[in-house]
């Protein structure tokens, strides 16, 4: 291939990052979930890069159980949030201080 | 060629991404979230690994996505207000990570770029990819693939558990 | 082995008495009588064993055994220790007897007679001592009964402080004490007296060089660097100058234990050791001049005050300090012998005087002021007559075995050269200023109007038997003392020394003369000024105003020391505590805490409850990880 792999793991960070800074910097859990899923995408892409790259399949293995437990991770979360809604009315996660000192 | 596609591929994910987390309507950061994922999906074709790609897109957009939609949909959400207190912090930190990894990266790209520049071996073209994924998973990790199956099933329990009426509430 | 009986009858008395006095109370003189009686029947069995030459050496127990030091136990009897024994026996028998009247009906009775028993047991083991860790033990355990029974009415703080002064001037003594035994330890490589003796040949010549260590020249002999710092511990414990300021404070405790710790016995101790030592003295001219002097100078002292104080007690005391100062110098000069002679005698008739002051106390309803004395001679005639006895004893009137001692002990200083001539003449004139202040109490005391208080007045009459009969003892014995030939007696553990027995010739017949009439002039002076003339005293004391003054302020030495020593020390203590204490440890201590507190109190504005908060922080973390994979 002519693209480099560090093209992919730039890619990759940038993606990782964005996905980071979502998490950080957003108030709706929703859209913090979807960053985290962003982050996981970012995994991904790097490992089937790599898998490409080395000629080893086994990072598409990988990829594939990223995958499958990213679809339970989201299942759960949004059982929790809608758990959470229905007690507080409200998805902001400032309103969640339960661990306050 | 390939580094056009690439870069195309490349460009519309990292702005997706950003519409994801700048936009204030969680319908449009999930829309948004959706054509990521395809591109993703268009880059995994890229790099062989097409049963990747469809399996991206079927669980990610087909089924994830769907999932998320529907809740905002039940919990009817409005724009939110604006970002948290953390929004500098997080930004900068975004970056610092972000330049950490570029550095990680040009530190070991000597060896790296190197070694695969040369070998760049293709993955072998005789065989589907699902075909050798699947005799991959059935042999090698089949294991982690029956741990896979648990894991899907404590989510489901878990997801039924958690979301049925009274659950969260004091007995009173 | 049976001697080893001797101590410690009394030291069952006290385990008994102090774990069971508050049972036993009043009934405590049945334990503690006998056995102080049993020990005085002891010492006179080693009496009769020793008189025939014989030395007894008794090893009773190794108590460690570390390299090159052996910690032993062990009794040593010789002429010398006898007569210290039968002289603490006897004393402490009649003190115990006459206790029993003195302190009849108080309440600290079982706890007073334990405190003594417990000091019998510990002279008694202090004269017996074979080496010299054992005396050093048994002269910080006297000291620790001095305090306990001069506090014994500790309820007034007047007694409690001056137990602590005892105690504090003592260990000042002690110090010194413990460093002279250091000393022997390394230079002789044992500590037996024995063992000490044995060497003394060798060790003789050596010097130390005391600036050797910066480089200077200052050669001392070893022998007299030990002897110093020895004799540094007899000062503190037989009073002598400057450390004899405890002594006169000491007379708050009960007068019994006056009687016989600060007559008879525990300040004794200081020249029982200075004699027992006599052979590493001998070695030592310097040391020996130093201790001569130092008597000397306590001799004058003592006497000076004690012509002014208006305290009975407090006269004898400064009496005390005076016959103490005579006994120090005589060792000084060699005369071992005499000076042990007059320790004896003195021994009876102090305790004597001091007992028959206690009669009048008793007598007055505890009154101790002189000038509120006065004409009990007829109301007390048993301890009128004893007390006169005891100040002729004192005084060194002929036929009382005081003027044999006194006489003895002048001779055999005048007989020792030039600086023991100085001294003599010095002595003598102590021995007129003694036989004037002793006088002067008699007279003041008993002759003459009636000065007592009113109230007090009509109650006076003769203390019971068991406080008269102790003081008929002691009379007997302050006359036949003279008579049982004590010198010869003593003379063998002094071999070498000067010999006892009369002297003949010239000097003495001068020196016994002149002793004599020093007496009598001091009697006739203290007669004529207090009984014919009754306003010559404060005539006296308005004209010689500023020697008056010296006088009865005790020649301002505690107001020295506690200018010098007492006052900085206590605001040294003071701003020790303020500066450092408070400031610096407690504030290090308690600023941890505040600090601890202050970063509890930070820490837990981490924990905001807010999930997104967690996140930065694990970010944070992440980051500065990566960073320092990348850049370390």
């Amino acid at each position: 291939m002519d693209v480099p792999v560090s093209y992919y793991v730039v890619l990759s960070g940038i993606v990782f990052s964005i996905g980071l800074v979502g998490v950080l910097i957003r108030r709706n859990i929703i859209i913090i979930l979807l960053s985290v899923e962003l982050m996981l995408n970012a995994t991904n892409i790097n490992f089937v890069a790599f898998s490409s790259y080395l000629g080893n399949l086994s990072g598409q293995v990988f990829v594939f159980f990223a995958l499958t437990v990213a679809a339970a991770e989201v299942a759960v979360g949004l059982a929790i949030i809608i758990a959470l809604y229905r007690h507080s009315s409200s998805i902001n996660i400032d309103d969640f201080r339960l661990l306050k000192w | 060629m390939e580094t056009f596609v690439f870069f195309y591929f490349a460009s519309i994910i990292v702005v997706t991404a950003g519409l994801v987390v700048a936009l204030k309507n969680p319908v449009y950061s999930a829309l948004a979230l959706l054509v990521m994922f395809f591109h993703v999906a268009g880059l995994f074709v890229t790099l062989h690994a097409e049963f990747l790609a469809i399996i991206q897109i079927l669980v990610y957009a087909g089924a994830i996505l769907v999932l998320y939609l529907f809740v905002v949909m039940l919990l009817n959400l409005k724009r939110e207000e604006h970002f948290h207190s953390q929004l500098i912090v997080g930004l900068f930190l975004g970056c610092v990570l972000f330049a950490e990894a570029v550095l990680l990266v040009l530190k070991g790209e000597t060896t790296l770029g190197n070694n695969l520049a040369a070998s760049a071996a293709p993955i072998e073209l005789t065989r589907g990819n699902t075909e050798s994924i699947g005799e991959l998973l059935y042999s090698t990790y089949l294991f982690p693939f029956e741990v896979a199956s648990l894991i899907l099933l404590v989510a489901m329990v878990g997801a039924v558990i958690l979301t049925k009426k009274g659950i969260l509430e004091v007995k009173s | 082995m049976v001697y080893a009986l001797i101590p410690l009858l009394p030291l069952l008395a006290f385990v008994v008495l102090g774990l069971g006095g508050h049972v036993i109370k009043k009934r405590a003189h049945v334990i503690a009588v006998p056995a102080v009686v049993g020990s005085f029947l002891l010492s006179l069995m080693a009496l009769n064993e020793v008189a025939s030459g014989t030395v007894l050496r008794i090893p009773l127990y190794t108590w460690a055994n570390s390299g090159d030091l052996t910690i032993t136990l062990g009794l040593f009897i010789d002429q010398l220790t006898v007569a210290m024994l039968l002289l603490v026996t006897i004393v402490s028998s009649l003190v115990h007897v006459y206790t029993v009247g003195y302190m009849h009906g108080e309440p600290g009775y079982a706890r007073f007679f334990s405190n003594i028993a417990l000091f019998t047991f510990s002279m008694l083991m202090l004269v017996m001592s074979d080496n010299f860790l054992q005396i050093f033990v048994f002269w910080e355990a006297v000291g620790l009964c001095s305090y306990l029974l001069i506090g014994h009415w500790y309820e007034r703080e007047s007694a409690r402080a001056a137990a602590t002064k005892a105690f504090l001037v003592n260990r000042i003594g002690d110090f010194g004490f413990m460093v002279g035994i250091l000393l022997v330890f390394v230079t002789f490589g044992s500590l037996q007296y024995q063992d000490v003796f044995s060497q003394l040949d060798q060790v003789a010549g050596g010097t130390v060089n005391l600036l050797g260590a910066i480089g200077g020249n200052w050669e001392i002999s070893v022998m007299t660097m030990i002897c110093l710092f020895l004799f540094v511990g007899a000062v503190g414990k037989s009073a002598q100058v400057p450390l004899h300021v405890w002594l006169p404070d000491a007379m708050e405790g009960p007068t019994p234990i006056s009687a016989l710790i600060h007559a008879a016995t525990m300040v004794t101790a200081g020249v029982f050791m200075v004699a027992r030592l006599a052979p590493l003295y001998n070695l030592s001219p310097v040391a020996m001049d130093v201790v001569a002097v130092v008597g000397g100078v306590t001799m004058f002292l003592g006497a000076t005050i004690a012509l002014t104080q208006t305290d009975i007690k407090r006269v004898v005391a400064y009496s005390t300090l005076s016959q103490l100062g005579y006994m120090m110098m005589a060792c000084g000069l060699g005369a071992y012998v005499s000076g042990m002679y007059h320790l004896l005698t003195h021994g009876a008739f102090k305790a004597l005087l001091f007992l028959g002051c206690g009669a009048v106390i008793i007598a007055l309803h505890h009154e101790q002021d002189m000038r509120k004395m006065g004409g009990l001679k007829d109301k007390l005639p048993v301890t009128y007559w004893t007390f006169v006895i005891g100040s002729l004893a004192l005084a060194g009137f002929p036929l009382t075995a005081g003027f044999f001692s006194k006489d003895a002990l002048l001779l055999s200083s005048w007989m020792s050269g030039g600086l023991g001539q100085m001294l003599t003449v010095l002595g003598l004139l102590t021995a007129f200023m003694t036989a004037f202040y002793s006088f002067r109490l008699v007279f003041v005391t008993f002759w003459g109007e009636s000065r007592v208080d009113p109230d007090h007045a009509g109650h006076i009459h003769e203390p019971s038997k068991t406080m008269t009969v102790p003081l008929l003892i002691l009379a007997v014995l302050s006359i036949l003392a003279g008579y049982i030939g004590i010198p010869e007696f003593l003379a063998p553990a002094f071999s070498g020394g000067e010999s006892g027995g009369h002297h003949e010739g010239a000097a003495a017949t001068g020196i016994m003369v002149a002793a004599t009439a020093m007496g009598i002039l001091g009697i006739a002076g203290a007669y004529f000024v207090y009984v014919k003339s009754p306003g010559l005293p404060d005539r006296l004391a308005t004209q010689w105003q500023s020697l008056y003054q010296l006088s009865l302020n005790k020649w301002f030495v505690d107001e020295a020391y506690d200018r010098t020593v007492v006052t900085p020390t206590l605001k040294m203590a003071d701003s020790l505590w303020k500066r450092v204490d408070v400031a610096v440890i407690d504030g290090a201590v308690n600023g941890v805490a505040r600090t601890v507190a202050w970063g509890g109190w930070v820490a837990r504005l981490l924990q905001s409850g807010q999930a997104q908060n967690y996140a930065l922080a694990m970010t944070v973390g992440a980051v500065v990880i990566l960073g320092a994979l990348i850049f370390l």
